[in-house]
């Protein structure tokens, strides 16, 4: 987002008109009585499935339309109350209403389940044991091996945006056929990482018949497997990862590049300094914004990569290509462990905020505005 | 004039040779989906001059021409899932793209203040979901999906594809809109316009190609998502990604087949990428570049 963006005040549209008394008092009412009667159905179904009332509705459906409809009803009263600031609000309010609504109640409930005993193959209701899952974890050899892993792969997206950045260069050289490279070089990232899994994971670099076996036999690798050593196997993920995600980086260092202004790296060629001079004294730190906005995005989507790991190794050789995600996922699938696997998340969550911010802080000031 | 050529040589053979890295692996599959079992044995590469095509693939997916008008259960396993992904990802994605729109529109014009939160504070929410993995939120979502009967539904995944790819969604309409120069609304105002009227004639319209760029990113991003239709659908709601990771284990040296659906799976984002590339660009560099 951008700082010098056209700010707007109160003052710059022109403000509407009074809202009358008996209009603001019956918004008021209207926000009132929706709120009382959207608690009135929590509670009545709260007790129900607590078994403590012999009424209730089958499933917590209903709850949930009589969220929207009280979501209605207080964007009305908005309006009804506040006038012209109400149509304003009205604009923010169903983004808010429907992130609030599907983020803050799993976080809460997650907390909630992370201090459980709770496995779904057995049956029973989840049972609160405090600390208990807090204390497996910190003895979890392979869960702390995972997060490990996470920082060999956030390490592995310098590589990826340093292929990155010199394939922008090309493609902002004078070059023919441009538009051709260019989608050429974004196809990789549309693919889904399932597909991918099997299309290099599981053929490309099979043992017996993939052609990469094949061509790394011809330079004299007579064993190539890819998934069966700790670091072959981590690099081959790496590889896959960074084939779908080196387009994402480039892209965004080929539009910082045809931004730049063109007449201080003309004025450079004719003071007679080199490509190479030009380049680190010129380009790299006229685009150090753009770098860094792009590194931040790409560590922020490699701390969630799972899907090729899940699919290709399943973390093998003993864990050596698990990712903290990937890890929870079999956690929950193969052994139904919701309690342990959701105390596991909680606790990546806070270790990655912690992170991100101080990333943010550390580069703060060199790169765009995030808001 | 020598060095001047060499140099371009070096270029264009770097840019070959990335083409290659980046086209072979889909190259690969489309061609292995017409191969027998002898052409992937021996790794032949080249269809007619060292492998002849062979439907065995296409007809495994019951679309092969001499098996499209028969009936077929994988065909129409395939065509089910094929239906969920479109459906989900759409469909999350016209939700995403109308909230997203609605609210970037205001934190792009408007100074809110809810309590101690202030526009800087709201645009950070939103984005900071970004942050957030799936994994925190798998476990809670298929416990409240239980409770409100959304678990292997559509309407489930469309819910949580649009809230996955809002952040992305805000981000880019905020750019947008903050491109739009004030004045036009403030004209359509004094004529007598309320502030939704000018948002929707004036402003709309010109911002619609951000809209179609965050939706076309959107889209993309839904149907490759794999982590949540794994753990949240099962028999009616499975999306194509799944039924791609549920075969390939089981396939073993059927490669043929399981090319043949990846082929199939990627087939729509491919065409996107040669049609829409301009779009992709647009949404994926919005905010970041200027």
């Amino acid at each position: 987002m951008t700082a010098n963006a056209p700010t707007t005040t109160n003052d710059q549209l022109p403000v509407g008109y009074d809202v009358p008394e008996i209009r603001r008092k019956s918004g008021r009412m209207l926000v009132t009585a929706a709120t009382t009667a959207l608690a009135v159905i929590v509670l009545f179904q709260t007790l129900y499935s607590a078994g403590a009332s012999p009424y209730g509705f089958e499933n917590w459906r209903p709850v949930m339309y009589a969220y929207i409809l009280w979501g209605i009803c207080v964007g009305a009263g908005q309006v009804m109350m506040h006038g012209e600031a109400g149509h304003r609000a009205l604009f923010l309010l169903p983004a808010l209403l429907f992130t609030i609504a599907l983020v803050i109640f799993p976080t809460f409930f997650g907390l909630y389940i992370a201090f459980t005993d709770w496995n779904l193959s057995a049956f029973d209701p989840p049972k609160f044991n405090g600390w208990a899952n807090l204390k497996s974890l910190m003895a979890d050899a392979y869960y702390w091996n995972a997060l490990l892993n996470m920082i060999y792969y956030v390490l592995a997206v310098g590589a990826q945006y340093t292929i990155a950045f010199g394939l922008a260069l090309l493609l902002n050289a004078d070059i023919k056929a441009r538009k051709f490279f260019r989608v050429a070089f974004l196809l990789p990232f549309m693919l889904s990482p399932v597909a991918v899994s099997w299309m290099i994971g599981k053929s490309l670099m099979e043992y017996r018949f993939g052609p990469i076996s094949t061509l790394a036999r011809l330079f004299g690798w007579d064993n190539p497997a890819f998934f069966t050593t700790p670091w072959i196997a981590r690099a081959s993920i790496m590889v896959m990862d960074a084939w779908v995600s080196i387009p994402f980086i480039m892209i965004l260092l080929l539009a910082g590049l045809q931004a730049l202004p063109k007449e201080i790296i003309e004025a450079a060629k004719v003071d007679g300094a080199t490509a190479w001079q030009s380049f680190w004294q010129i380009t790299f730190p006229l685009m150090l914004p753009v770098s860094v906005t792009a590194v931040i995005l790409r560590i922020i989507f490699e701390l969630k990569l799972a899907d090729i790991v899940i699919n290709v190794t399943s973390g093998g050789p003993g864990g050596a290509t698990d990712t903290v995600s990937s890890f929870i996922f079999r956690e929950y699938r193969d052994r139904a462990n919701v309690g342990y696997g959701t105390m596991l998340a909680e606790f990546y969550l806070v270790i990655i905020i912690i992170f991100v911010t101080l990333l943010l802080k550390l580069v703060s000031g060199r790169m765009r505005k995030m808001t | 004039m020598m060095k001047h050529n060499l140099g371009r040589i070096l270029i264009y053979s770097i840019l070959i040779l990335w083409a290659f890295i980046s086209l072979f692996p889909i190259y690969w599959t489309f061609s292995t989906s017409f191969k027998t079992a002898v052409n992937v044995t021996q790794g032949h590469l080249l269809p007619w001059l060292d492998f002849r095509p062979d439907w065995k693939g296409w007809r495994s997916l019951g679309l092969s021409p001499d098996t499209i008008f028969e009936t077929s259960t994988v065909r129409e396993e395939f065509l089910k899932r094929f239906a969920n992904s479109l459906i989900a990802s759409i469909g999350g994605s016209l939700l995403a793209v109308a909230i997203g729109s609605l609210a970037a529109y205001g934190l792009s014009r408007f100074e809110y203040k809810f309590a101690i939160w202030r526009n800087k504070d709201i645009s950070f929410f939103f984005l900071s979901q970004l942050i957030l993995p799936p994994v925190v939120l798998a476990m809670p979502f298929l416990v409240l999906y239980k409770e409100l009967a959304l678990l292997d539904s559509r309407v489930g995944l469309i819910l949580i594809y649009a809230l996955t790819v809002l952040p992305i969604v805000i981000w880019i309409m905020r750019d947008q809109f903050d491109t739009i120069p004030i004045e036009l609304e403030q004209a359509a105002m004094v004529d007598g316009c309320s502030i939704w009227g000018a948002f929707l004639r004036i402003v709309l319209p010109i911002a619609l190609p951000g809209m179609v760029a965050a939706f076309i990113l959107s889209v993309i991003l839904c149907w490759n998502e794999y982590f949540f239709a794994a753990l949240l659908t099962s028999t009616t709601a499975k999306t194509l990604p799944v039924m791609v990771a549920s075969q390939t284990g089981s396939q073993g040296i059927a490669w043929w087949s399981m090319a043949a659906l990846s082929t199939a799976a990627i087939a729509p984002l491919i065409l996107i990428g040669v049609f829409l590339e301009k779009y992709i660009v647009k949404g994926l560099t919005a905010g970041a570049v200027k």
